[in-house]
């Protein structure tokens, strides 16, 4: 067991590129320039409250990730989260054995869209950014009846508040937790299974992957499914928190998700990745969020700046090769 | 008169030499025909000669003045047009648009699709093709009649120097033919054409002088009939023997169900009737010229193409193989090693142990998490076997040499101990030292029980390595050279098509 | 000597087929209708369709080059309350303020493509970003929906030219007028070709760079356009995310409805135009008979995923499995 987490943790150092170190930096910067704005930006207090909020969108990036890492994307993200939160607090509402598989079900609905993502990727090779943005509509409109186009009334579970706003194990927030056992099996998965190498395989070049009899198209479909379950473990993780599921609650989320994955040093075309870089880049864009908050800064202004950090960041990273080439 | 001369020209990619002194003179109102093997250097000479790259060393002389040309358009400016074969045509757009794209007439600042109607008409007559219609979209033309609108293409830029480039390659025997009476106008009207090709026939048709190249020299220019094809393709081959094969096995048994059978595979129009045994212990090559459905037929066999239509039988056993996953399966145990090494068998940006140990996954883990200390095992053990030479095994693919790299795409799947390998021309752009490494290679798996069906452009690699030949032509295997009738001569002259009888070709008389 | 009409019909099998689409569904449409087709009920729906017909449009010229802009849906709404504070006053101010929406459209469509072309980065991950940007833009311009319009330039283009939808009429001339002449010059050739296979583009000596540039720049003034004719429906402007990224969604509906293809090369903007008609027709069906509002989210997402689904069938007809990874 040691030998297993001593090899995956010199794998990963091997593997840290320097975009990760970029962005661990630039939280280090974030973090003292808020700090010449008020000195509770580096109080314990806060920081372990912006690793909760940090935890939802962890969440569901690892998924986005995963999907990035195949050299597709993944649009689908908003409204299966929403999909997540509305069944899993729908399930809460049929009594106490509802109640306990709320979770559960929740989850499961995502990867089921995520299954039809996948199949539409790998089977009918639908360009991922239109079969997912297809799938986000028709999850839509599957919401949009389920809830009559009103904020859904049910209440999330006992169990869904808990991990999400309780605290345990020396005040650390059970959100965090959460996060952190999220992101150790992806971890593993992608460095230490046969599915997580093939993944960064098609990713690189799918053509050898094939040839080299690998079960491509499986993999695509069960990398799509995961998305879409941890996409919806978000959305049960923010029904939690907010103790109700809401309309279009997973709007907020697919911009920053693909962000932090990019910003990580994650390629955008795929095949080359760090998890530890995803998690720089959740923590970032994070706090890039809430000091623009504090700092009192619009919305509007917060739009803008997330743009332009995804574009700089991508024109330092992520540019195709010339015709020359 | 001469119209373009090259003189000495040299042209160096990294270390290797594509050119080497490299002369041509043509003239106006004569074929000059250029001949010789792949990798020879006529491509390289070709794109120098086009402008779409610039020579190293020498000159080019254009009516005795020496010229450079900075792209392909500065060349075309100078009435210099090559028909490549790679084609350059545009798939959505109509025939008119592609022949008219560079420079199509206008009329108040818009394209004047009349007027271009009419300029593809002139070029498609001119080329031989009036039955192609001029509003056809080129993506439902057949790739015949798409090198017929290659042409017509080039001759609607008005061209002094037409540089055809294998432009025969894909057409039908009628269009050939057509072709032919097209470039002898062409010559009447005094153009001056340069001819590349493999086909024997059709030099003698055609050409008035002949340039061989080899190794990338001009080795030999004579004007056309006044040498034999024994003669012409003595020169073509050169005098390249690198050094001793292993020697051949004799153990092979043909009693036993041969190791994998073909009955009548075909597909499409590439493969067309193909049917061949390979014995375990055996090694057989594929020969023939480029494009004849060798590449198809190992593809085919991986479970790569959709509608083929045959039977393979493996061990005696018909099978279906619809994916190289089935393939390689324990009991059929099928290994492809594919032609681009970076494209389709490796992922170069990574790491040596995650390439090499890629095939051999499933082994190497249990319940789909990977057993590192193994798979650390067996890849050191590849490594040593085949003496892959790098920093460690934790670098990217894409560090290591050719050569290196070529043995990492065989090390993947001697990991899983394959029962029959197929390889597709697995020696290209190796250098020579990694080359005997692998022939050593394949020897010693074919003694251990390997069936080996083995796709070379070179044939000194096919005389060396196999037991037995298959030439293929035109999708189907025309001849087959066992043993000792394994020479250079018959493999050519069964490519080109020369007849069954290679060694009795008198020399032709010389053209008017 | 052949006739021609074989070819013409393969050159517009996709637009003919989103015509006769689209004349089957409103036929249902109107033979439905409660109140009957008149002039009023043509007029509304003419005017919805209009608004989705020149964002597909749009859509087109970038999709052509194989590219995608998610951002088209933004740029819109920017359009929008942009408009709803300068397209106001005299004429003269109306006059500047709609050629400042323009201007400002065409901007951002460049900026698009600037990026895509010389940072050479993926059109999709570019244009969600510059998407957030321009949206940021507009919810700067209007932090609460509000503003005003010009009313008689907004009642000339969204009422009735003696009987027939003002709207159509505009959508025809900009047909006419910005479409047709791009299709027949050499750039806009050139964004076939690119569409079609950049490599071969590049071999055949085609302003590769400038026809995508061009098609960007369009995509983003067409896109104002749009946004200029939300103004004149809604007499207001709003900072709409949710607007932005449906109606972004729908023009690529609409463009796959109209027999463009994805992977770029073939199609055409009077398809596309189509497409949206279809599209917007189908939503106005689920009214006609009668079947709640409820419902209409998840028919249009259905039908998208129908329509792309059969933009991707040929490719279950490829041979050579290796054909299909690129």
């Amino acid at each position: 067991m040691r030998n297993t987490a001593v090899t995956t943790i010199t794998t990963m150092w091997r593997r840290i590129d320097p975009a990760v170190l970029a962005a661990f930096g630039c939280i280090v910067l974030l973090l003292l320039l808020g700090s010449l704005y008020s000195r509770s930006f580096l109080s314990p207090e806060y920081l372990l409250q912006q690793l909760k909020v940090a935890s939802f969108l962890g969440v569901i990036a690892s998924g986005t990730m995963i999907v990035i890492l195949l050299g597709h994307i993944d649009l689908s993200v908003p409204w299966v989260v929403a999909v997540g939160g509305m069944m899993a607090t729908a399930c809460t509402g049929w009594g106490p054995l509802g109640a306990a598989m709320a979770i559960p079900v929740g989850i499961g609905c995502g990867v089921l869209l995520g299954l039809v993502n996948g199949c539409a990727v790998a089977l009918l090779r639908i360009p991922s950014m239109i079969a997912t943005l297809a799938v986000n509509a028709v999850a839509q409109g599957l919401m949009v009846v389920h809830t009559g186009g009103f904020s859904p009334q049910d209440a999330s579970s006992p169990a869904m508040r808990f991990i999400a706003t309780g605290h345990s194990l020396f005040g650390i927030p059970n959100a965090l937790i959460v996060w952190v056992v999220v992101g150790a099996a992806t971890i593993f998965l992608l460095l230490r299974t046969r599915f997580g190498r093939t993944v960064y395989a098609i990713g690189n070049r799918e053509s050898a992957a094939y040839l080299s009899g690998a079960r491509t198209h499986l993999v695509l479909i069960l990398a799509f499914a995961i998305a879409g379950g941890l996409s919806a473990f978000g959305g049960v993780l923010l029904a939690g928190y907010a103790s109700k599921a809401a309309q279009a609650m997973g709007d907020p989320y697919l911009l920053p998700a693909i962000a932090a994955v990019v910003l990580g040093g994650t390629s955008i075309l795929g095949g080359r990745g760090n998890y530890l870089g995803t998690v720089a880049g959740v923590i970032l864009v994070t706090l890039l969020q809430s000091i623009l908050s504090v700092m009192q800064i619009e919305e509007y202004g917060r739009h803008v700046i997330y743009g332009v950090v995804i574009l700089a960041m991508l024109l330092v990273y992520g540019r195709g090769r010339r015709h020359s080439e | 008169m001469s119209v373009l001369q090259v003189q000495g020209v040299c042209k160096r990619y990294g270390g290797v030499h594509a050119l080497r002194e490299a002369n041509l003179n043509v003239e106006a109102g004569r074929i000059h025909a250029v001949l010789g093997e792949n990798g020879a250097g006529k491509s390289t000479l070709i794109k120098i000669m086009a402008g779409v790259v610039p020579p190293d060393e020498g000159a080019i002389l254009l009516d005795g003045a020496p010229v450079s040309f900075a792209s392909p358009a500065a060349a075309n400016a100078a009435g210099i047009v090559c028909v490549f074969q790679e084609l350059s045509l545009i798939p959505d757009l109509c025939v008119a648009d592609n022949i008219a794209i560079s420079n199509p007439p206008q009329r108040f600042g818009l394209i004047d699709r009349r007027a271009q109607r009419r300029m593809a008409e002139q070029a498609l007559a001119r080329a031989g093709a009036e039955d192609i219609h001029p509003l056809a979209l080129v993506k439902d033309l057949p790739l015949s009649r798409r090198q017929m609108v290659e042409i017509a293409k080039a001759l609607a830029r008005g061209p002094r120097l037409l540089i055809l480039d294998e432009a025969t390659s894909a057409l039908t025997a009628a269009d050939v033919t057509k072709v032919y009476a097209v470039l002898k106008r062409l010559r009447a009207e005094g153009l001056a054409l340069v001819y590349i090709s493999h086909r024997m026939h059709e030099i003698v048709e055609l050409a008035d002088e002949c340039t061989i190249f080899c190794n990338g020299r001009s080795v030999a220019h004579y004007a056309a009939g006044t040498k034999t094809d024994n003669e012409v393709v003595e020169l073509m081959i050169g005098r390249k023997y690198d050094g001793v094969f292993p020697a051949r096995t004799a153990n092979v048994n043909r009693k036993a169900a041969p190791r994998l059978e073909v009955r009548h595979l075909a597909w499409t129009d590439r493969l067309v009737d193909i049917s061949l045994q390979l014995h375990a212990g055996e090694v057989v090559g594929l020969g023939g010229l480029d494009g004849q459905g060798q590449r198809e037929l190992l593809l085919a066999l991986f479970g790569v193409l959709r509608g083929t239509s045959g039977q393979v039988l493996v061990d005696g056993r018909p099978v279906t193989i619809t994916s190289p996953h089935r393939a390689k399966g324990s009991d059929i145990g099928m290994a492809l090693i594919p032609e681009d090494r970076k494209t389709e068998g490796l992922m170069l940006p990574m790491s040596v142990r995650e390439n090499l140990s890629f095939a051999a996954l499933e082994g190497l883990s249990r319940w789909g998490v990977i057993d590192t200390a193994a798979e650390t095992e067996a890849v050191q053990r590849i490594v040593q076997l085949l003496s892959v030479r790098s920093d460690g095994v934790d670098v990217a693919a894409g560090s290591l040499s050719g050569g290196n790299q070529q043995k990492l795409v065989i090390g993947k799947w001697l990991m899983v101990a394959p029962r029959i390998i197929l390889l597709n021309d697995p020696t290209r752009g190796i250098d020579v030292g990694t080359k005997h490494e692998v022939y050593e290679l394949l020897r010693r798996l074919a003694a251990e029980g390997a069936a080996i069906l083995f796709y070379s452009t070179d044939y000194d690699e096919l005389i060396g390595c196999c037991d037995r030949v298959l030439v293929m032509v035109e999708g189907t295997v025309k001849r087959e050279l066992v043993g000792t009738q394994i020479t250079e001569r018959a493999l050519v002259s069964s490519a080109l098509s020369l007849g069954l009888d290679p060694g009795r070709v008198e020399p032709r008389a010389a053209h008017g | 000597m052949k006739s021609d009409w074989p070819y013409h019909l393969r050159e517009h099998r996709g637009t003919l087929l989103a015509f006769l689409g689209f004349i089957v569904m409103f036929a249902i449409y109107a033979a439905n209708h409660p109140v009957g087709l008149n002039a009023n009920v043509a007029t509304t729906a003419a005017n919805k369709g209009t608004l989705l017909a020149i964002l597909a449009m749009a859509q087109t010229l970038v999709v052509l080059t194989s590219g995608i802009d998610l951002s088209v849906g933004m740029v819109m709404v920017l359009a929008n309350c942009l408009a709803s504070t300068i397209v106001v006053g005299t004429p003269l101010t109306t006059a500047l303020g709609v050629l400042g929406v323009l201007a400002t459209g065409a901007a951002c469509g460049a900026v698009n493509g600037l990026i895509v072309i010389v940072g050479r980065l993926q059109p999709i991950v570019t244009t969600i970003a510059t998407g957030s940007v321009f949206y940021g833009i507009a919810l700067a311009l209007r932090p609460v929906p509000g503003g005003d319009v010009n009313a008689s330039l907004a009642d000339l283009l969204t009422g009735q030219w003696g009987g027939v939808p003002a709207s159509l009429v505009f959508l025809l001339a900009l047909v006419l007028l910005v479409w047709t002449p791009l299709r027949r010059s050499i750039l806009g050739r050139a964004v076939y070709a690119v569409g079609s296979s950049e490599v071969a583009a590049y071999m055949s000596g085609v302003p590769v760079q400038r026809a995508k540039f061009l098609a960007y720049t369009m995509s983003g003034l067409l896109a104002s356009v749009a946004g200029l004719f939300v103004t004149f429906i809604t007499y207001s402007g709003e900072a709409s995310a949710a607007n932005g990224s449906t109606y972004t969604l729908f023009s690529i509906a609409a463009v796959v409805l109209g027999g463009v293809s994805l992977f770029g090369g073939s199609g055409s903007a009077v398809g596309a135009i189509f497409g949206a008609l279809m599209f917007r027709t189908i939503g106005d069906l689920l009214f006609v008979f009668n079947l709640e509002p409820l419902w209409q989210p998840l028919f249009q997402g259905v039908v998208l995923a129908v329509a792309v689904c059969l933009g991707s069938a040929r490719l279950l007809r490829v041979k050579n499995r290796l054909d299909v990874y690129g």
